[in-house]
Parts: C-alpha cells; structure tokens; sequence
C-alpha cells in the first residue's frame, strides 16, 4: 500500500485533524494558525491536483473504506466531475486561506482567529467529503458538516446582524439537510443500500414506486434550497452580506458549488436521465425555476447599493445557470454548467477578495466606496473590472466560454428561448457592474474624510495617495482574476475536462 | 487565390497593443509618450502596407492565433476588404496622433497618458476587426473596440460626459450582447462554424423564418453602423475630444460597425441567399430611410460636432445601402465609401477641432468670416463637404457614381431618386457652413473681445494634418486605383467570379 | 383503509410531528421555540428511519441464532450519526441565540428585526 492509494481519505482527514489541532496551536503561538493553514490547504490543494491526474490518466478511482467493499462498506469516489470540483474547491480554499490573515486581524477578534481557522478547516473538509464520497448517508453528514462550520464562519461577521443571517440560514439549512436525510430514508427503504453506484443499478426497476417518487422530491427541494436556487434563495444575500469578508469570498465560490455538484450527483448518477425528463419531469421545473434565477437575481442586484449584496443576488442568478445548463440534459449544456462551477468559482472568489480588500482598506462596503478607487488601488481595482467582465461574459474571459456552451447547449436542446434569458441577464449584469466601474475609474473620490483615520495608522498616507492593501491579499486576489483571463482564452483545457465529464454524467454514472 | 501563412496580420493588431503599454510606463514623459504613440502608427501602417502586394495580387494572407475551445478559434485573415479598412484606419491613425498631440497639448487636457493609451488599443481592435478571419474574432475586437472607446467618451468626466458614455456603453455593449451575441450562437448551432467565407456559411441550413431572424439579430446587433432606430450613441459620443471624434466617431469605430455588416452580408450569408430571402431590399429601404431622416436631422442642428455626427450617421448608411444593393457596382460602391468617407469626414472633424482649440467656437452658427481667420482648415472643410457631397473632382464622386451604378444593375430605379434627394440635403447642411465661413462678415470677437482681423490659424501640428487628409480626399478621386483593384478583389471573390 | 391508517401508525406519528416541527420553526417569532420545532422535525426523521428498520416478528440482531427474523440494524446506526448531527445543530443554534440576546437583548424574531432597523438594544 502506497501513499498514493490513500489519497482520497487524506483530503478529508488532513484538514479535519488540523481543524482539530488547530485550536491547540492557538494555545502555543496565535500567529503559527495562519502558516498552519495556509500549508494544509495547500497540501489539499496538491492532493486534489494529483488526483486529477491520477483521474485522467487512469479513470474512475474507487477508495473502499477500512477495506470494506462496496455496497457495504463506504466507499469514496474520484470520477472526473469529482475531481474537478475538489480541485476547484482546494485552491480557492488555498488561495482564500493566502489572504485570510490580514483581513482576518481587522474583522475577528483575536481570541477568536484560531477557532475561526480551525472551523474554515472544518467547512473545507466538509466540502471534500460531500464532493468525494460515493455513499449517500455519508454525503448527508458531510453536507451538514460543511453547514454546521458555515453556520458557525457567518456568525463570525463583524456585524451583530450577522448573528441572525446566521440563525436564519441555520433554519433552513437543518430543513435542506433534513429533507436530504429524509430522502435518504425512502431511498434506503426500498433499496437497501446506500452506495450511489449500486442505487443506480437498483434503482430503474423501482422507478414507478411511490417512495422512490417521495425520496427524489425530498432530494429535489432540500438541495434546491441549499443551493439557493431561486425562490429558495432567501438565506444567501444575507448570509453573504454579513459574514466576515474572507467568508464570503470562500462561499460565493464553493459553496454553493458544492451543492449544485451534489445536485448533478442525484440527477445524473442515482437517478438517470430518462428518470429526470420521463418518469418525472423535474428538469423542465428546474429549467423554468433557474430562468427565473437568472432574471430575478440580476434584477434585484441591480438595485442593490451594498457590494456585498450585489454580489450575492448576482450569485443567485449564476447559480441559475449552473441548474439550467444541467436540467437541459445535453451534453454542452451540461459542459456549460460544469465549466460554470469552475468559473464562477474564480469569477466570484476573485470579486468578493476585490470586495474584501476595500472593506479593509477603507472600512465601507457601499457601492459609492468605489469612487476614484482606480487611482489609489490600480491592481485590485484592475482584478475586480477583470471579474466583473468576467461576469458580464466578455469574449476571452471565462465568464464567455460557459454563456457560449449554455447557449448553444439551448438551442440544441431546442429551447433557444431560453437564449434571450441568458442575454438579457448579461445585459443587466453588464449594467449592474459598469455602475460601479465606471464609479471606480471616472468618479472623483468624496472629499469627506470618512476613512482618513483607518489606513493612516498603516502609514498608507493621505487619501489622495495610493493605497494598495498587503501583498498577502493583493496576490492571491490577482492570481484569481488573471486565472479569469487565462482560462478564458485558453478555454480547451477546462472545457475539455468539463466535456468528458458531462459525456460520463449523462453516459452512465461510472 | 493562394492562402500565404504569416503572422503578419497579428502583428499588425499586436503593434498598437504593445504601444499600450509602452505608453503607459512612459507616463511621466509626454515626449517619450507621444513617441510611442506616433512609432506604433508607423510600424503598423507600414506592417499593413508590406501585406498590400500580395493581396492585390489576389491572396490572402492566414494567421491563427489558438482555438479558445473548440469551434472557437482566435484567427486572422487579411483579404481585399479587411486591407481597405486597415490601410485607411492605420494611416489615418499616424495623421490623427500628429493632431491628438497638438489638441491636447493646446486644450491642457487632463489625464493624457489614459487617452493615448485608449486610443491605441481601440486602433489595435479596429486593425482586429478588419483582419478576423471568424465572426467570433470579429466579435471578441468589436467588444475591445466598445470597452477602449470609453474611456475617451467619458474623458471630460464631466456630468453630460460621463452620461453621454454611459449611453455610448449602453447602446453598443446592451445590443451587440443581446442581438449580435445571439445571432452568432444561433449561426454556429445551424451552421456548425463562423468562418467568413465568399458566398456565406448560412446557405441551405436553416429555415426561411429561422435565417429571417439571425439577419434582423445581426443588423440590430452591429449598432456601431448607427443604423436607426440605433442611432442615438453616435451623437452622444460627440462629448468626447474631438480628435476621438473624428478618429474613432468617423472612422475605428463607425467603420467596424459597417464593416461587420459588409462582413456579415458578404461573408455569412453571401449574396445568392440575400436574395433569395428578399432580405437584401429591405435593408437596402432601412439604409435609405436612415440617409434622408438622419440628414434632414443634420440640417437642423447648430452645434458643429452633432451636424458633423449626423451626417456620419447619414453616410454610414449609403455604405450599408450599397452593399444591401447586392450589385457588383454597389459592393464596390460600398467598399470604395468606407475609404473616401473617412478621409472626407476627418477633415471635417479636424476642422472642427481646430476652429474650437483656436477660436473657441462649437455653434454653426458663431463661424460667420471665420474663413478669413482660419483659411486653411476652411478651404480643407470645404474639401470635406464637398467630397461629402459627391462633387467632381473630389472622392465623394467616385463612390456615390458606383453606388448609382449599383442602383441601376439591380433595377431598384426609386433608390436613384432618394440618392439624388440625398445629395440635396448633404449640400442643404454643408454648403451654408462653407457660404458662411467665407462670404458673411465676421461679427465674433476672440478670446480679448476684439474683432479678429489677421490669420489667426490653430496650431501647426493640427493644421497640418487636416490639411493632409482634405489633399487625400481629393486624391482619391484621381488615384483611386489601389482601393478600386481590392474593391474589385472584394467583389470578384463574394459574386462568384474569382 | 382503517388497515393503512392504523397498521402503519408509526409513520402517520412521524408525519404528524415532522409537521408541527417544521410549523414551529417556519412560523414561531421566538428563536428558542423555533430550536425546539427544529428538534421535533429532526426526531420525527429518527423514528422514520427506526420504523423502516423493524421487520414483523424480527428480534434484535444479536439473538439471531433463535430466530430466521431480525431487525435491520444499520437504519438504528445511521440514526446515532443522526443524533450526534441534531445535537450539535441544536448546540450551534443555541450559541447563536445566547450571542443575539447578547447583542440585541430579545430573543424574540420580530423584535430583533426591530431593534437591528432602530439601531437600539432591548431593554
């Protein structure tokens, strides 16, 4: 046995040990938690990257645990969606992780920064496991892990409203994950088993049972509403708004990510395709339910004057199109949404990290903090117009290649009304964010001294210079947005992973 | 026809593009800066013009950059009617950075390091538009066009500025998204590629009904062609100094947007399904609604720059009415005005300028005598109007007689009728500026109140080239032999006959 | 009829109090009342899971020497995972509450909701 064959258990049981370690190092030295962290995200981050390679050259990996072989004993699971996920996941856990520390000093008390650290292990390890598990149960409980630790991170924010965001999401994240257990159980009554690969075998012969029928709704709308899939998106602009800004950045980006990855997982591995448009006819209220998505969330974005905000209703409206391109069920359709997930993950994350210095530097997160901002902070005010053409989707940015792949996925499908839905919400995502570039290059800043007094104690000077925040923030944030850029012209190399993966979503599971 | 392989049509794009940067390290240098800024103009004219002998020898020359995902490929083609554009645009780019030099430089504009480095990148994707090979290569630099002209719409960032960029941005990113965008997605899904090939790409793969509607996606998503109803950015962008005016409002700009309706005509549908759709006339009917409405509006404004916006809009339109004519004459008509056009109407504009940075005047109706002030630029705008026109022997001649020529090989003899109207109210709206310049008294005063009596010119460095650009408005209609042989390539190659 | 109404009790009970359950926590005003709704929907979900386990006639599994019939034993374990996961759900939400009645004085959603837009503390 090789250390490579173990792989799979140690992306989750790295972090999840360091998460438990972690508050112990507090104890001994508070500053070592950051190192801490930054070098267990970035093993993960490794782990992830061999997996991948390890997934294209060889195929589909089965990790059996404790030896117990499957049905029975739990298996993990790394398929080339799975992989791609863990791999997105990872790095922006890695790269967010990079960043945390400064703006972690300003936002978290300093008896708190090991427990938060400990309990952003935690959320990533729940991330892991959702995404690499092959065991439904398992998958429950790594869905709650990941909530439990979210739960925790948002109520963290710097603002007593935080605690109620976080209350609030606590409610209708136990009512998800409750309803994904419950679906669990109607599953396992009539199957017996709660390996997703043998639920697909078991499964068609039962397709016309009442509790097979139950158990899918039960799925259908928990995950619905863990992925905030519009008009189950309540939770999320609050949650998103008010969560410490480092917090927001790692849940815009993976996330909700994650439970769409768990949603394919149902549509496409457990149930099949025939199941989804044929036997219930599921996709086409996910396709009605993630237009209005995309419409409502670029609607009321625009009337957002809080950034965060912004941001999170745009997020609402991009999950949208994660679902829909996965409820057209054709394979470039499917290639968009997947690809969607590993864009947005940049698009978003390297947004909210824009977002997350400003607060730092200046304490407001208001759409007018923006103003004249591209004099005094060129390169994060450089990496949010690239996010934001990115979300706009811009040809050459990666924000293009998923609208490109939905599209012509829709008018494939036959559906190309569905075309206008997505052109129109580019429009409306082009105006939402043109407000606040055109604020950052044209408008002068306020003359009122409102933020004098914070980053004159930096030593940044006066608020006419130039104020770039650390460089432990400006990289990873840059390195995001430049990725949004790369990828978007060097588009085969996700899309080609994205494509295979979709083909083995809607080919059969294995 | 021999496809030559060579990166030089990229290189022609990257010249300016590598400008940008330049410019933008040598921001506490106006001198270096400017340096760049007039070398990059040099090296990519002179780039274009090496590429000039083959393709008038009836190749093309091929570039392909990578391929963003399949079915999308970054490529460059430089054929007859993208060197048209390309020699036109690179070399007036050197003339307008003489007079961007003098403008700026005499009205103290702030932020000039932003402006010259927008104005290159815009000049980068103009060369890009004219020498895409697909229609999303023509897209991707149609966007960079759009995103590098704002910051010299909003330059001012003044109120009415950054409102008339905001309409500038919105009117061209909200239509080429919404329409053009899905027009090139429903392309690509019936005919499986974007290639601009002779003859079109769409023939035979779709229903009528379905072919129908990616035209109208098409027309009202290329709004830089300023067709109406989707006119309305143009004047807008009058806002903007005027040497991005005239560069970018009279040329880079307006001329990708009728180029890629000249592309999506000639190279996407071809003409033979044009008109088999029918389609060909009613643009033909939309184009000569927008000549006579957008002229009637020129003749009433004052301000000089929205009289001068008007009339672009007008002119735009006879390139599209031409190629709409789906004649052998017409095309050549509409290739031909792309060339004359711009020079005639960066005069204008250059005069414009000039009569602003001197003497401080942007109302017709403040010009009376000054052509006694300003001879020079004034007898070069009489040039401009009068190749606007189409008089004899100015370049305005040679396009507008293919264009009548076209009208007639296609039997639409009713358009002959609007094309003379037309001409009518081009001379209704320039001729006064011209009687007024030089035959009313002077009753202004200058900067001191007092009535101007000697030569009082802008500086040379804008005298200079507006003075340049009118000599080649009239040059054109005595040497039109090298835009006429590539019009005639152009035409040869999308008819058929080559 | 009566037969599906009485032989399958169990899971009308589990119905029932998943009901009331997820009543108190949508609709109850104070945050503890709604904890409480969130544990009563949860435990409905153990007793579904606990009534799909049980086999007419079955024994536990370790008496299974005596007997052909037993219980299926894995629902009862997935079901401790179940428990450990409401307690700590349960446990974060009433740190949460002890955290707001600190910072807002009331534990009562509306008047929360009200004290946040005023910018006050309760009294």
């Amino acid at each position: 046995m090789t250390l490579t064959e173990h792989l799979p258990i140690l992306i989750i049981i790295l972090p999840l040990f360091a998460a438990v370690i972690m508050p112990l190092t507090g104890v001994v030295n508070r500053s070592l938690c950051w190192y801490f962290t930054v070098v267990v995200t970035f093993l993960v981050f490794l782990i992830a990257l061999s997996l991948v390679c390890n997934v294209m050259e060889a195929g589909r990996i089965s990790y059996w645990l404790g030896g117990w072989k499957p049905p029975w004993g739990i298996e993990y699971v790394v398929d080339k969606v799975s992989a791609l996920v863990l791999l997105v996941v990872s790095f922006i856990a890695f790269a967010v992780a990079i960043y945390a520390r400064r703006s972690v000093e300003k936002e978290i008390a300093k008896s708190k920064v090991p427990l938060f650290y400990s309990v952003y292990l935690l959320f990533i390890t729940g991330s892991m496991g959702v995404t690499i598990t092959g065991d439904i149960f398992n998958l429950y409980v790594f869905l709650e892990i990941t909530s439990l630790s979210l739960y925790t991170l948002i109520a963290m924010g710097p603002k007593r409203r935080a605690l109620i965001a976080s209350f609030n999401y606590l409610i209708l994240g136990t009512i998800a994950g409750t309803f994904v257990l419950i679906g669990v159980g109607y599953l396992y009554m009539v199957t017996g088993t709660l390996n997703m690969a043998d639920l697909r075998v078991l499964l068609p012969e039962l397709y016309g049972s009442s509790a097979v029928l139950t158990a899918f709704a039960f799925f259908t709308v928990g995950l619905s509403l863990k992925l905030a899939l519009f008009p189950l998106h309540i939770w999320l602009p609050n949650a998103y708004s008010y969560a410490p800004s480092v917090v927001s950045a790692v849940v815009a980006a993976t996330a909700t990510k994650v439970s769409a990855y768990v949603l394919f997982r149902i549509l496409f591995t457990v149930f099949t395709v025939e199941f989804d448009t044929s036997v219930v006819p599921v996709t086409y209220l996910l396709i009605f339910f993630s237009s209005v998505a995309i419409i409502m969330g670029s609607v009321i974005a625009l009337s957002q004057t809080n950034i965060k905000r912004m941001l999170a209703y745009s997020s609402i409206g991009q999950i949208g199109y994660i679902v829909l391109g996965a409820a057209l069920t054709n394979e470039l359709a499917l290639t968009g949404s997947i690809i969607h997930i590993f864009n947005h993950a940049l698009m978003k994350g390297s947004l909210f990290l824009v977002v997350g210095i400003v607060v730092y530097k200046t304490g407001i997160d208001d759409i007018s903090g923006f103003k004249g901002l591209g004099r005094k902070m060129p390169i994060s005010m450089a990496a949010f117009t690239l996010g934001a053409l990115s979300m706009i989707g811009a040809p050459l940015t990666v924000g293009f290649v998923s609208k490109w792949y939905l599209a012509i996925g829709a008018i494939n499908a036959g559906m190309w009304f569905l075309v206008p839905v997505i052109l129109v919400s580019s429009i409306l995502t082009a105006v939402y964010f043109w407000r606040v570039v055109e604020k950052i290059y044209f408008h002068k800043a306020d003359e009122v001294e409102e933020i004098v007094t914070e980053y004159e104690v930096d030593g940044a000077g006066c608020a006419c210079k130039r104020f770039e925040a650390p460089l432990t923030m400006l990289i990873p944030t840059f390195v995001l947005s430049v990725l949004c850029i790369l990828f978007g012209i060097a588009a085969n190399i996700p899309a080609g992973i994205a494509s295979s993966a979709a083909k083995m979503l809607l080919g059969g599971g294995g | 026809m021999n496809i030559i392989y060579s990166p030089l049509p990229f290189m022609a794009i990257l010249s300016s593009a590598v400008a940008v940067v330049l410019i933008a390290l040598s921001y506490k240098r106006p001198n270096l800066r400017e340096f760049w800024t007039i070398a990059a103009g040099v090296a990519k004219f002179c780039i274009v013009l090496s590429m000039l002998p083959e393709v008038l020898a009836g190749h093309v020359i091929e570039f392909s950059l990578l391929e963003v995902a399949p079915g999308l490929e970054i490529a460059f083609r430089a054929d007859a009617m993208g060197m048209l554009f390309a020699l036109t645009a690179s070399f007036l780019w050197i003339v307008t950075s003489f007079y961007s030099i003098g403008y700026v430089r005499s009205t103290h504009e702030k932020k000039q390091t932003r402006y010259f480095m927008a104005f290159a990148g815009a000049l980068s994707a103009a060369i890009g538009v004219a020498f895409a090979a697909n229609m999303f290569t023509l897209f991707i630099f149609y966007e960079v066009i759009t995103f590098c002209t704002f910051p010299l719409v909003a330059h001012k960032e003044t109120k009415e500025a950054i409102s008339g960029a905001r309409r500038y941005i919105i009117y061209l990113l909200g239509t080429s998204l919404a329409f053009q965008l899905f027009a090139i997605f429903l392309t690509y899904s019936l005919a499986g590629t974007l290639d601009f090939v002779p003859g079109g790409i769409l023939a035979g793969t779709g229903s009528k009904a379905m072919l129908t509607i990616i035209f109208i996606l098409f027309m009202a998503g290329i709004t830089k062609a300023a067709m109406m109803p989707f006119h309305s950015w143009l004047p807008a962008a009058m806002v903007a100094p005027t040497p991005a005016s005239a560069l970018l409002h009279a040329v880079a700009v307006v001329k990708a947007g009728v180029f890629t309706v000249v592309k999506v005509v000639l190279f996407i549908f071809g003409v033979d399904l044009l008109k088999e759709l029918g389609l060909g006339t009613v643009l033909m009917y939309f184009a000569s609604f927008t000549i006579i409405t957008a002229s009637i509006v020129a003749v009433k404004q004052d301000n000089l720059k929205r009289r001068l916006a008007y009339s672009t809009i007008s002119q735009l339109s006879y390139i599209v009415f031409a190629v709409a004519l789906l004649s052998p004459s017409g095309i050549t008509g509409s290739a031909l005005h792309i060339v004359i056009h711009a020079f005639g109407k960066i005069t204008l504009f250059f005069a414009a300028g000039a009569i602003y940075v001197r003497h401080h005047k942007t109302k017709v109706s403040e010009l009376d005598g000054i052509g006694y002030a300003m001879p020079f630029t004034m007898i070069a705008f009489t040039l401009g109007a009068l190749s606007m026109i189409g008089v004899p022997p100015l370049g305005g001649f040679i396009s507008k007689w293919y264009m009548f020529l076209g009208a007639i090989e296609a039997k639409h003899i009713p358009i002959i009728i609007m094309l003379a109207a037309s001409t009518v109210l081009n001379a209704a709206y320039f001729l006064p500026i011209v009687y007024a310049a030089f035959f009313k008294k002077a009753k202004y005063g200058d900067a001191s109140g007092g009535i101007v009596t000697g030569v009082q010119e802008a500086p040379g460095m804008m005298v200079v080239p507006l003075v340049l650009t009118s000599i080649g408005a009239l040059a054109l209609f005595f040497a039109p032999t090298i835009f006429l042989d590539l019009a005639r390539i152009v035409v040869a190659s999308v008819t058929g006959g080559g | 009829m009566i037969e599906t109404i009485l032989g399958k009790y169990n899971y009308w009970i589990y119905i029932a109090l998943m009901m009331i359950g997820f009543y108190a926590m949508v609709a109850k005003e104070n945050l503890i009342k709604k904890v409480i709704g969130m544990s009563i929907f949860q435990t409905a979900v153990f007793l579904f899971y606990v009534s799909i386990a049980k086999v007419k006639g079955g024994t536990a599994p370790i008496e299974w020497h005596h007997s052909h019939l037993y219980d299926n034993p894995l629902p009862h374990t997935l079901m401790l995972t179940g428990i450990v996961v409401s307690v700590s759900t349960t446990a974060v939400a009433l740190a949460l509450i002890i955290r707001i009645y600190k910072a807002y004085g009331s534990i009562e959603e509306d008047r929360v909701l009200v004290l946040e837009k005023e910018g006050g503390k309760g009294e």
